[in-house]
C-alpha cells in the first residue's frame, strides 16, 4: 500500500511540522508513504471566492499528481472535503476522479477507517479541547454533528481517547464554527474574529490546555487571536499530539 | 430595481460594535437553537421526518401545475375565491380590490412574509387603509417602523427596555416598565380593540393542501384565528410553494415546523380553514414572485422546500452575531442568502459570502435544503452575473497561476516566509485585515517541502 501524502498549500509554507507529524504517525504505522512533489493547492480557496473558472485547472492537476496511489491522505478534512465534494463540478464522472474520490482521507479517518488503529502507546497529560473543524464534521462526518438525531460518534475525538492522561474538556458548543470559513475571515473580519473569540471563550471556561483540530486554518485564524490576546492556550494540530509532541512555548 | 444596500460585511461590522448586543442577540438565538435540540432529539425518526418532508416537497414540485389546480378547484368548490399573482404588484393589487370592494377602512393582520416579501403594508397605508400587525413582535416592529429581522422572531433584536419605552410612547403604559407580562397584558389590551374594530382580516398561510382545499395557519398568540373570527372578511396570502398534496402529509410537517421553529412540539394554535365561515368570505391569494423560476433552477430549485421555520437562522454563527437586519432583505439568514441573490443577484450580492460555510443550516434544515452548498456555488452565480469586484478576481486569478505551478509556488512562498519574518510589522497591522485583530503564523525557516526533501532522499514519486 502507497500512501500519497498531501500537504495543503498553507501548511506546507507556514506550518511544516504538521506535515512531518502527519507523516511520521503513518510511517509508525508501517504505511509507505510518499509526497508528490508537484503538489501545490486543492483549488478550494478560489472555488471559495467564487471563481471556480481558476479552481477547475488546479483540480485537474491534483486528480493527475494523485491518481496513482493506493490512497491519499492529507491533514485537512476542509482540502480533503474539497476533493470528495466540489471536484465533481470539474471533473464529473471522469474514471481517474471516481476511483481518486473514494481513496482521498482525512488522516483521523484514514487511522480509523483503514488502518482500524485502536492502541496508541502516548501519554499527554493535558486538558484537550477538541475543536470539532466543520468540513471534518459536516462534509465528511468525520463525526455527528449536534445538529442530527443519531448516535454520537467522533472520529478524532476516538482517536485522543487512546492517548493516556489526556482528558477532553466539556465546551458548552460542542461544534460551533470557529469563524475561519476561507476568504470569509477577510471579508467578514468583523464576525469572523467575533466567533472566534467566543470559541476562545468557550476554550477558556472548559479550561483547556491545549487546543487541537483536524484543520490547521481553523487553529491558525484561532492561534492568531491568541497571541495578539497573550491568551495561556497552547495550539497543536491533532497530528502533532498523536505523533508524540509536546506543547511548546 | 431596488437601490443597492450596504454590503452585509459593512452592516455585521456596525452590529458587532455593540459587543454586548452582539453576544446577547448570539445567546437569546442559542437558546432557541437548544430548545430545538432537547425537542427533536427525543424524536428518534427525526432524520427520516426530515427526508419524508424533503421528498414531499421534492414531488409536489415536479407536480405542481397539477396540485395548484387541484387546489384551486377543490379550494372553489368550498366556497373560496382564489387569485393569482404573478408578482408583488399584482399581489397588493388583488388585496386592494377585494377591500376596496368591501368598502375596508381597518384590517388586522397575523404574522405574514409573503405580506412583507410584498410590501403590502405601506401600498395599502397609501391607500388610506389602516393595518395592524397582530403578532406581538411584529407589532413592535410595526410601532417601530421597522421591518422583522427574523421570520418566526421579528422583535428579537429588541431588549424589553427598548420595548417598554416604545410601549410607553404608543401604547401609554408606565415609563420604565420592562415586565415582559405587563407589556404584553397592555399590548394585549391594545390589540383587543383593534381586533374589534377590524374590517378584515389577512392571515399568511402555513400549508395549503391540494386535496382538500383547505389551508393551515399555525401561530402561538391566535391573533390569526381572532383575525378572522370577528370581521366576515379573510383574505390568506401564499406563495405558491406552501401547497402539499394530502392531508396525510400534513402530520410530517406540523411535527417538523415548530420543533425546529421555537423548540415547541407544536405551535398552540395550528388552525384549518376550509372555505370561508358562514356568512363570511374567503379569499386565497396566490403568489408567484419568482418561484415558478426558481422552480426551473435545478441547483437551487430545493430552496422553495423552505417552509419558514427560522431554524437556519437560529443556528448559523454569522446570523446571531449580525443580526437580521445586517442582510437588508425580507428574509435574512441563510435560506435568504439563497433566496435574495436568486432573484436579483446585483442588489444581494454580498449575502452568498456573508456565510463560513460551518453547514449547521444544512443540518439543521427539517426540509433539508443544501444550503451551506447553495451558498458555496452562488457565490460563482455572483461573479458570473459580474458583481465580484475585480481586485478579487484578478487576485484569485494571479494566485491560481502560482498554484499552477509548483517551482513558482516554493519561490513565492519562500520569499514570502522570509520578507514576514524580517518585518513581521509589515503584515501585524490594521492595514491589513487578517492583521487587525489576529497575528499572523510564525513563519518557518524551511517549507514541508524543502524539509521533506533533505529527510526522505531516497523516496521517489
Amino acid at each position: 500500500m502507497v500512501v500519497g501524502l498531501f500537504i495543503p498549500c498553507y501548511v506546507d509554507q507556514f506550518y511544516p511540522d504538521v506535515g512531518i507529524a502527519t507523516l511520521e504517525l503513518l510511517e509508525h504505522f508501517n504505511v509507505d508513504v510518499v509526497f508528490p512533489e508537484a503538489q501545490t493547492c486543492c483549488g478550494q480557496p478560489m472555488a471559495n471566492a467564487g471563481c471556480t473558472d481558476d479552481a477547475g485547472p488546479l483540480a485537474h492537476r491534483f486528480v493527475q499528481i494523485f491518481k496513482s496511489y493506493d490512497y491519499i491522505v492529507a491533514p485537512s478534512g476542509s482540502c480533503v472535503a474539497m476533493v470528495r465534494h466540489h471536484y465533481d463540478s470539474y471533473l464529473g464522472t471522469h474514471p481517474d476522479f471516481l476511483s481518486l474520490k473514494s481513496k482521498t482521507y482525512e488522516l483521523c479517518e484514514f487511522m480509523v477507517d483503514v488502518l482500524k488503529v485502536d492502541a496508541l502507546d502516548l501519554s499527554f497529560p493535558y486538558r484537550v479541547g477538541l475543536h470539532e473543524s466543520c468540513h471534518g464534521l459536516r462534509e465528511l462526518r468525520m463525526g455527528q454533528s449536534s445538529e442530527i438525531v443519531g448516535p454520537t460518534f467522533s472520529k478524532s475525538r476516538q482517536l485522543l481517547e487512546l492517548i493516556g492522561g489526556l482528558e477532553i474538556t466539556a465546551l458548552k458548543r460542542p461544534d460551533e464554527c470557529c469563524g475561519f470559513g476561507g476568504t470569509f475571515a477577510v471579508n467578514e473580519e468583523a464576525i469572523s474574529c467575533m466567533m472566534g473569540l467566543d470559541r476562545l471563550a468557550d476554550h477558556e471556561q472548559a479550561g483547556t490546555q491545549v487546543l487541537t483540530a483536524t484543520d490547521m486554518s481553523c487553529l491558525m485564524h484561532l492561534s492568531g487571536l491568541i497571541k495578539r490576546q497573550k491568551k495561556p492556550v497552547h495550539v497543536m494540530h491533532i497530528a502533532q499530539i498523536l505523533a508524540g509532541r509536546i506543547p511548546s512555548e | 430595481m431596488n437601490q443597492t444596500p450596504q454590503p452585509h460585511a459593512v452592516k455585521s461590522q456596525a452590529f458587532v460594535e455593540n459587543s454586548d448586543k452582539a453576544h446577547w442577540h448570539d445567546e437569546a438565538l442559542w437558546f432557541i437553537r437548544e430548545k430545538r435540540d432537547k425537542q427533536v432529539h427525543g424524536i428518534p425518526e427525526w432524520e427520516r421526518l426530515r427526508e419524508t418532508a424533503s421528498q414531499i416537497k421534492g414531488h409536489t414540485l415536479s407536480k405542481l401545475d397539477t396540485y395548484l389546480i387541484a387546489f384551486e378547484e377543490k379550494a372553489t368548490a368550498l366556497g373560496a375565491h382564489v387569485h393569482w399573482a404573478k408578482d408583488g404588484r399584482e399581489h397588493n393589487q388583488i388585496v386592494y380590490d377585494i377591500l376596496r370592494k368591501h368598502q375596508v377602512q381597518r384590517v388586522v393582520k397575523s404574522k405574514s412574509m409573503l405580506t412583507e416579501e410584498c410590501h403590502l403594508n405601506p401600498f395599502l397605508e397609501k391607500h388610506g387603509i389602516e393595518v395592524v400587525d397582530t403578532d406581538l413582535g411584529e407589532r413592535i416592529v410595526q410601532l417601530r417602523q421597522e421591518t422583522p429581522s427574523h421570520i418566526v422572531l421579528p422583535a428579537i433584536h429588541i431588549k424589553k427596555e427598548e420595548v417598554g419605552a416604545l410601549f410607553h410612547e404608543h401604547l401609554g403604559t408606565e415609563i420604565g416598565a420592562t415586565d415582559p407580562k405587563y407589556l404584553t397584558e397592555a399590548a394585549r389590551h391594545h390589540l383587543r380593540e383593534k381586533f374589534m374594530d377590524a374590517d378584515a382580516g389577512i392571515t399568511g398561510v402555513n400549508f395549503a393542501i391540494a386535496e382538500t382545499g383547505g389551508i393551515v395557519v399555525c401561530t402561538n398568540e391566535g391573533n390569526a384565528d381572532l383575525g378572522v373570527s370577528l370581521p366576515k372578511l379573510h383574505i390568506a396570502c401564499m406563495g405558491l410553494e406552501k401547497l402539499i398534496p394530502h392531508v396525510k402529509d400534513l402530520s410530517v410537517f406540523t411535527r417538523l415546523l415548530a420543533r425546529s421553529a421555537t423548540g415547541q412540539p407544536i405551535t398552540t394554535y395550528t388552525s384549518h380553514f376550509h372555505g370561508p365561515r358562514d356568512g363570511g368570505e374567503l379569499h386565497i391569494v396566490l403568489l408567484d414572485n419568482g418561484r415558478t423560476a426558481l422552480r426551473q433552477n435545478e441547483t437551487y430549485s430545493e430552496a422553495l422546500n423552505c417552509i419558514r421555520c427560522g431554524a437556519c437562522m437560529n443556528t448559523c454563527p454569522v446570523y446571531r452575531r449580525s443580526g437580521g437586519h445586517s442582510y437588508s432583505a425580507t428574509v435574512p439568514g441563510p435560506i435568504g442568502s439563497v433566496l435574495n441573490p436568486m432573484q436579483d443577484a446585483a442588489t444581494y450580492q454580498s449575502l452568498p459570502f456573508a456565510c463560513s460555510l460551518c453547514g449547521s443550516c444544512t443540518d439543521v434544515c427539517p426540509v433539508k435544503i443544501p444550503l451551506h452548498h447553495q451558498l458555496l456555488t452562488l457565490r460563482n452565480h455572483i461573479r458570473l452575473k459580474g458583481h465580484l469586484a475585480w481586485s478579487k478576481k484578478i487576485a484569485m486569478a494571479l494566485t491560481a497561476r502560482v498554484l499552477g505551478r509548483p517551482l513558482l509556488f516554493r519561490f513565492f512562498g519562500a520569499i514570502a516566509r522570509r520578507g514576514m519574518s524580517v518585518w513581521p510589522g509589515l503584515l501585524n497591522n490594521r492595514f491589513n485585515t487578517w492583521g487587525k485583530q489576529r497575528d499572523l503564523p510564525e513563519p518557518p525557516a524551511a517549507s514541508f517541502a524543502s524539509w521533506y526533501k533533505k529527510n526522505r532522499k531516497d523516496k521517489k514519486v
